[in-house]
């Protein structure tokens, strides 16, 4: 373990959180929860701390967080972008825009830009099917849009 | 509630709410203020109404006026008219496309009136956030009569004789897996509410939690007592916010009112809830790998028996329900066996909601009857295809269903009926699609979910869903053969006969219905190389009339990638070499000059 370099006070703050849950290796999952609402991401020290805490390997940690889509290893852009691939959204033509916002921000599904500003990632149905497709940044929920106006989405937040 | 001489309901499901509907409700609530009238008209915010494609919708009560796509500076004039002169605002009611009649009542309206609401019978009618309006309809009426008149077994038989099956998928009888669960004797069992809705394109477990939070918990509280269990857990998604703060605050209110915890109702039976958090895995649908999902491990199944009915949860008798099947309990108590047995067929009674979508002109929510054919629902409620489109194909029971046409449309929709169809129920979902949609790509885009959610524990389903997905996807891309279309047909069937859980045996049949009902169009992709439907962008060309083209440059301007030249007022050339074939092009041309070969 001797690897940590996260500063004291979020190590702090990760025993804390894993102690609200006793500690129990079966809150895994509720502690996973609250470190990524915490830091934005779960990136290996934090999943050590937690496997160190909970007393649990770091490979079961590790299994947990890869498995769920919900849990990221890289932290998010400061706008996540997140296109709904729901069927209903799907043939209503979220793929075109998904494109377009790849193209626009020329970065793959999943990652984000260099200056740390957007992500992309692909969420499955926000059961707003009627407004499909969807496209969600932040908490700002964009509906019926094409690929056409992307480039004025994405300007939205550039300035 | 007696005080205030009219309601005004606003919907607070998630795609009105992302269409400002919380502004709306502060915009009336001001506006009220300003008249002096918030003692006399009370502003609710109610689950969804269902008719998402028209929203955001205001309902007024008494008089049920219906308005829809109402915007936050509309909030004024429905006060000023409706509220205090008693004039209906008429350019915000719905127009029927067909008689282009007025319609101000929802009863009236074609998309209302074949439904038969029982799970949804609260949503969009009550306060969510206020247990005394559940109480009001009857609510935890149901749990006092278990509590107070009836036997655990009694209360089971009633569940057994009224026909439910479960609403999440299987369709099990619930009657019965009540009664498995109750046979099992232990020092601890559980109940478990599946709140994981994994389905694309299915949102109604979502709207009944976040419409009408309370049905569900009582109707776990009745499951229970049958069982003998005083632990109920909720397995919801965490992308589900909004029905988790709901189902928050109405545990919160059960307690205090003593519908939860200790004693209940002075009958010595306890139980109370607790909610876990789903965290994005389409496999935790299935009971066994929701179970585990739960103990903080991958979300993996396991093969049964062991039944969780015997060994689930922490290792004790657990029983597992779907958001909607809960629902229905209350009701089927209240209102007897008798009752809801006669709604549907025979061999599936009841309602089920469907959610509606993809290229339909009412996108929404809905519930019906078992019976209920697809034209019906897809004509009838649904008003038919968008931009008088042609039907092509409806897809029903998500990922794990199929893709039903034209010759499927009169059969009556039941659990039987689709699974002898090669679809199946599933959750609910219900997309449809029309004469340009692909269905080569539809399947496929069914396979990359899959791929994506498949655990990866069992070898057909892991690998065998991927190599489903590459052949689908060399087909689209052209480059397909004949042969590949045999491949496709034995492979499904081997990831169907030899996987482990429901996800496995049912991911091929997607790709099954496609080439049974649509053998043509994969014909058209490997022998001619060319996408009828004009989705498949390997075998797509854009390309501009010159005799149609008028030299407007609106295509040029707006082309992403500069592969558009021609001056002005003369006919314009797409270079094809550079196209990215996004589209754009097309969709700006004001004089249909511009059209894919």
């Amino acid at each position: 373990m001797a690897k940590i370099k996260l500063a004291k006070s979020k190590v702090d703050t990760l025993v804390e959180i894993c102690k609200s849950f006793n500690n129990e290796g079966s809150e895994l999952i509720n502690v996973l929860h609250k470190a990524q609402e915490t830091f934005g991401y779960l990136p290996a020290e934090v999943q050590e701390i937690i496997a160190r805490e909970l007393n649990v390997a770091v490979a079961h940690v590790y299994g947990v967080v890869t498995f769920y889509s919900f849990f990221s290893m890289v932290p998010k852009g400061e706008f996540p972008i997140s296109i709904c691939m729901g069927t209903a959204c799907y043939v209503r033509g979220a793929e075109k825009v998904l494109e377009e916002f790849k193209r626009q921000l020329d970065v793959p599904v999943g990652e984000t830009t260099e200056d740390g500003k957007f992500s992309i990632s692909c969420l499955r149905c926000v059961g707003a099917c009627g407004l499909a497709p969807v496209v969600t940044i932040g908490e700002r929920v964009y509906g019926r849009v094409a690929a056409g106006d992307v480039a004025d989405i994405i300007k939205e937040y550039q300035s | 509630m007696e005080k205030y001489k009219m309601h005004i309901l606003i919907c607070g499901g998630t795609g009105c709410r992302a269409s400002a509907s919380e502004a709306i409700q502060n915009n009336l609530q001001d506006a009220l203020k300003a008249k002096g009238l918030e003692e006399e008209v009370q502003v609710v915010m109610t689950g969804c109404f269902g008719f998402c494609e028209k929203g955001p919708i205001v309902k007024i009560l008494p008089d049920n006026t219906f308005y829809i796509e109402v915007k936050p500076e509309d909030a004024e004039e429905i006060i000023e008219e409706h509220i205090i002169k008693g004039r209906k605002v008429m350019r915000l009611l719905y127009t029927d496309p067909e008689k282009k009649e007025v319609v101000s009542d929802s009863k009236h309206m074609g998309f209302y009136k074949k439904q038969i609401r029982i799970a949804l019978r609260n949503c969009g009618f009550i306060n969510p956030e206020n247990i005394d309006e559940y109480i009001a309809t009857e609510g935890y009426a149901a749990l006092g009569k278990c509590l107070t008149e009836m036997t655990p077994q009694a209360v089971i038989d009633e569940i057994k004789e009224s026909g439910l099956r479960g609403r999440g998928g299987g369709g099990f009888p619930t009657g019965l897996k009540w009664e498995f669960a109750s046979k099992n004797d232990a020092d601890q069992k559980y109940v478990v509410c599946n709140a994981d809705e994994g389905d694309p394109g299915a949102f109604m477990d979502r709207s009944i939690l976040e419409g009408d939070p309370h049905s569900v918990l009582e109707a776990m509280a009745i499951c229970g007592y049958t069982m003998g269990a005083d632990k109920g857990v909720i397995y919801i998604r965490a992308e589900y916010p909004l029905a988790i703060e709901r189902l928050k605050v109405a545990i919160a209110q059960a307690r205090e009112y003593g519908l939860l915890g200790n004693d209940i109702l002075g009958s010595g039976f306890n139980f109370d809830v607790e909610m876990r958090y789903g965290a994005g895995a389409f496999v935790c649908g299935e009971e066994t790998a929701l179970i585990h999902s739960m103990e903080g491990l991958r979300g993996e199944p396991t093969v049964k028996p062991p039944f969780p009915a015997e060994s689930g949860y922490n290792g004790k008798p657990t029983n597992v329900n779907n958001v909607e099947t809960f629902a229905n309990i209350p009701v089927i108590i209240n209102k007897g066996a008798g009752w809801f047995n006669k709604i549907g067929t025979e061999k599936s009674t009841g309602t089920k909601v469907f959610a509606l979508a993809g290229k339909i002109n009412n996108v929404g929510l809905i519930e019906v009857p078992m019976g209920t054919t697809l034209r019906e629902v897809i004509y009838e409620i649904g008003g038919g295809i968008k931009d008088g489109k042609k039907f092509k194909a409806v897809q029903t029971g998500g990922p794990s269903g199929g893709c039903l046409t034209e010759k499927h449309l009169d059969t009556p929709i039941d659990f039987d009926n689709l699974l002898a169809v090669g679809s199946m129920m599933g959750s609910g979902g219900m997309i449809v699609m029309d004469e340009d949609d692909c269905m080569v790509s539809v399947a496929k885009f069914y396979l990359d979910f899959t791929v994506e959610e498949s655990c990866g524990k069992c070898t057909p389903c892991r690998v065998g869903n991927k190599r489903l997905y590459e052949l689908l996807d060399k087909i689209t891309e052209g480059k397909g053969t004949k042969e590949d279309l045999d491949l496709l047909r034995n492979l499904s069937t081997v990831i169907k006969d030899t996987s482990l859980c429901g996800l496995g045996q049912t991911s091929p049949n997607p790709v099954l219905s496609t080439i049974e009902n649509f053998y043509d169009e994969y014909i058209a992709h490997v022998e001619e190389h060319k996408c009828p439907s004009g989705q498949c962008k390997a075998l797509m060309q854009y390309v501009i009339d010159p005799e149609l083209c008028v030299g407007c440059t609106l295509c040029a301007r707006n082309c992403p990638v500069d592969c558009i030249a021609g001056d002005r007022k003369e006919a314009h050339i797409i270079d094809t070499a550079k196209c990215i074939k996004c589209g754009a092009c097309m969709e700006k041309c004001k004089f249909n000059a511009i059209s894919i070969q």
